[in-house]
């Protein structure tokens, strides 16, 4: 086993005003591994994850990173210049509304090709060929690298927002609630492909989620979060067969049988 | 230093070149970063000027701001000293500074353009000042004014190649045929004022200053003698200026930049020198274009 | 021979906080070990704790107190309190499991349900699904449902998927939980002789068998979950 974790998350903690967005968290992510974060609407997930990956600066805490050359850099004291670069080479953020992370003007291949013309590619060719790849492998027909994501479906737009991300090759991907405002079934084909692409790519990810199922099928670990503060973390199967607190065993009771 | 107007002078009651000393002073400084940091847009607090934003008044307050009474301006419109927009604010600096005029590109010290760089090449001592209707390459893909600094300042600009990029994709090359990007000096891409991309070569190396106002958008940014200018490609589809199959129908000139002007209603029609006073100059030294020898031999 | 798997002083009971906290007890002080090359099977009836034995083992549920020790590559792990990445591997390398029902993924055919778990181990997808094929058709399982998703299968076809998932590893360690339940008679003896196969390779097998005739086949000894019960150390 791999014996420097990918992310060291410690003691983060924000605060609006008098009021917690999330307080003193702490977990390791290591490489390769999924991570989910479950809890209703307002229990700090989405704020926890802004701030893990710097969209948002935390009250409290540090994020210690391990670069790809092996260093470790603490990610709040790093410039805002390399921070975006990180973000838009090793790392990627999927909105769970494809608007916020497409630009909806510009066609799906140059929304793919985007990060790699940012990260100084310039053979038109090259790129144009690398988008085309990366459509097919998120079951985008070719023929529609043209198309505006205007003209796509909400599922297909999600899946043009995974490659757009994926392009350059991140080691580590932030979700946030990627298949909030899909149908089941395009769910579904999001959460298979998601769940091959970070198989096949070695993926690390933390997805936040309120959706149990997602939490299932994606992840290895995962925590859940109440109120601002995390209750209860561990395997994914153990957190949802065996939940311990009153909360999680509230939510997994609260899991609809079809 | 503000030169003392006398009252027998003829001119308006206004102080020299219209704008006051202080307003100069300021609009001097953002000049003198600009040429300090060429390529980056300098916010400046542009004025309210006696004619509609649209007009040219970032360019006209650049004018007035370096200009003397010993200069001689000229000022072109699509290349052209003789349009509305041209005469209108030749005749505002004849009026406000009473300075000498010129239609004669080798003779100006300040050129006011807009949309044209003369094709005469522009020497040492030379201005060159462009009139800037949207300063900001990046606008049309990135709105937001906070983000597009950011991407300036950390130079972010893969965005620029995503716009080549779709104008690759739709058109099969780079159509784009004006406001054509160029990167300044190794860092600032820059807009180059809604100028053909035909004239982006000249800003290469130029030995005159080129002055670049955006009055709307307040924004003044600069080219100094002697700077790099590299318009932006991908290495498979690189920058290629326009060509044109003809001379210049009047004056028989090649290489330079011509408009196509409509003769009749039965689709006759003519491609002659945008800068006319290249146009004049050739002429005027015997060379003669197809349509002028047919004139000639009419006559 | 080696014990590869040890279960010391086990505790474990559920609180359930919905109905006011009530605390159920599931299994007290479980004590056995399962040696390479045989066959554990856990006895007595139903709702004594047998599954939730394997689910602890597995790391699905938690422990209140106790060990399980895993031998895990050269070194001992303590499934109850070794953290959610130790765990992960100690499943990927080392300890197996085939539940009673296959959790379907939609969109992946059977062959690569089977395939996956070797893929995980770096085989390459194309070795991996040979020896799927090769698991499959020991299985009897028709060859034109190998590239369907078993979503739609039948018990007894997903039944056969998942025990072909579970045994196409070489897992020191493999937790079978009633692998044979839904199967006829045919293939209940297919699925007799692979555990021998597991055996014989020397792989410790721990494993609950409702029908007696496999019982009877495939287990060296019989630990009887009663003697955990709570319910007997309260009477």
């Amino acid at each position: 086993m791999n014996d420097t974790p990918l992310l060291k998350v410690s003691a983060v903690s924000k605060f609006y005003g008098q009021r917690i967005g999330c307080k003193e968290v702490s977990f390791d992510l290591w490489p390769g591994e999924v991570l989910a974060i479950v809890g209703e609407s307002g229990s700090g997930k989405t704020t926890l994850l802004n701030c893990i990956s710097t969209r948002l600066m935390p009250t409290a805490g540090s994020v210690e990173y391990t670069m790809r050359d092996g260093t470790v850099r603490d990610l709040y004291h790093m410039s805002e210049a390399e921070r975006r670069f990180l973000m838009r080479t090793d790392w990627g953020f999927v909105h769970q509304n494809p608007a916020d992370g497409l630009r909806m003007t510009v066609s799906a291949g140059a929304n793919v090709g985007e990060r790699l013309m940012a990260v100084g590619d310039r053979h038109y060719g090259n790129i144009r060929a690398t988008a085309s790849d990366w459509l097919s492998r998120v079951e985008i027909g070719v023929d529609r690298i043209d198309d505006a994501p205007r003209a796509f479906s909400g599922g297909m737009r999600q899946r043009l927002q995974i490659a757009r991300n994926l392009v350059t090759g991140p080691r580590l991907v932030f979700m946030d609630e990627p298949t909030g405002g899909l149908d089941v079934s395009v769910q579904a084909r999001l959460l298979d492909l998601v769940r091959g692409l970070v198989n096949d790519l070695g993926l690390s990810a933390i997805i936040v989620t309120h959706d149990l199922a997602v939490a299932r099928l994606l992840s290895h670990r995962m925590m859940v979060m109440k109120d601002g503060y995390v209750i209860e973390q561990g395997l994914t199967d153990r957190v949802l067969d065996d939940p311990r607190e009153p909360y999680t065993q509230l939510l997994v009771s609260s899991i609809l049988q079809v | 230093m503000s030169p003392e107007v006398p009252s027998d002078s003829g001119l308006a009651a206004y102080n020299f070149a219209y704008l006051d000393e202080q307003t100069k002073r300021m609009i001097r400084r953002a000049i003198l970063k600009a040429i300090a940091i060429p390529g980056y847009q300098v916010p400046f607090a542009s004025r309210e000027m006696p004619m509609p934003y649209g007009w040219g008044t970032g360019g006209v307050q650049v004018t007035a701001s370096i200009i003397g009474p010993d200069d001689i301006l000229k000022v072109i419109d699509q290349g052209a000293d003789d349009t509305t927009n041209a005469v209108s604010i030749r005749a505002f600096f004849q009026k406000v500074a009473n300075v000498a005029v010129t239609t004669h590109t080798g003779d100006a010290t300040i050129i006011q353009t807009r949309h044209r760089i003369p094709e005469q090449t522009l020497s040492e001592g030379q201005v060159l000042v462009y009139q800037v209707p949207i300063p900001e390459p990046l606008r049309f893909l990135e709105p937001r004014e906070t983000e597009t600094r950011k991407m300036h300042a950390l130079e972010e600009y893969g965005l620029m190649h995503v716009k080549l990029y779709e104008d690759i994709a739709y058109n099969g090359r780079i159509s784009k045929t004006y406001a054509y990007p160029v990167k300044v000096a190794g860092r600032y891409v820059m807009d180059p004022s809604p100028t053909p991309k035909f004239d982006n070569p000249k800003m290469h190396m130029s030995e005159a200053l080129q002055l670049f106002g955006a009055g709307r958008e307040k924004r003044i940014y600069a080219i100094p003698p002697h700077t790099e200018v590299v318009s932006l490609d991908f290495e498979d589809h690189p920058f290629e200026i326009q060509r044109f199959d003809k001379p210049c129908a009047m004056c028989g000139a090649e290489n330079v930049y011509l408009d196509e002007v409509i003769l009749d209603d039965k689709g006759g029609r003519m491609f002659v020198c945008s800068d006319t006073d290249h146009c004049e100059d050739r002429r005027e030294q015997g060379h003669v274009g197809e349509l002028l020898a047919i004139q000639e031999a009419a006559e | 021979m080696a014990t590869p798997l040890i279960v010391s002083e086990v505790f474990k009971s559920f609180i359930m906080h919905l109905r006011d906290g009530i605390e159920l007890p599931v299994v007290n002080d479980v004590n056995f070990s399962v040696a390479s090359g045989e066959c554990v099977v856990l006895g007595g009836p139903s709702g004594i704790g047998k599954s939730s034995i394997l689910k602890m083992l597995y790391g699905n549920y938690a422990v209140d107190a106790g060990q399980i020790l895993v031998a895990h590559q050269d070194r001992i792990v303590d499934i109850a309190s070794a953290d959610p990445r130790t765990v992960l591997d100690v499943r990927r390398r080392t300890l197996g499991y085939v539940s009673q029902f296959l959790r379907t993924v939609p969109r992946v055919s059977a062959l690569d349900v089977v395939a996956e778990p070797l893929v995980a181990r770096g085989v390459s997808a194309l070795e991996a699904r040979d020896t799927a094929a090769s698991l499959l058709s020991q299985l009897n399982l028709p060859k034109e449902l190998w590239g369907l998703p078993p979503a739609t299968f039948s018990g007894g076809e997903q039944q056969r998927v998942n025990i072909a998932r579970g045994f196409i590893t070489d897992h020191t360690i493999l937790l079978l939980d009633e692998p044979t339940a839904s199967l006829d008679a045919r293939n209940r003896r297919v699925v007799v002789e692979m555990i021998a196969e597991k055996k014989r390779k020397g792989v410790a097998l721990l494993g609950i068998f409702h029908d007696e005739e496999v019982r009877e086949a495939v287990a060296n000894r019989i630990v009887d979950v009663s003697q955990f019960s709570p319910r007997k150390a309260a009477a």
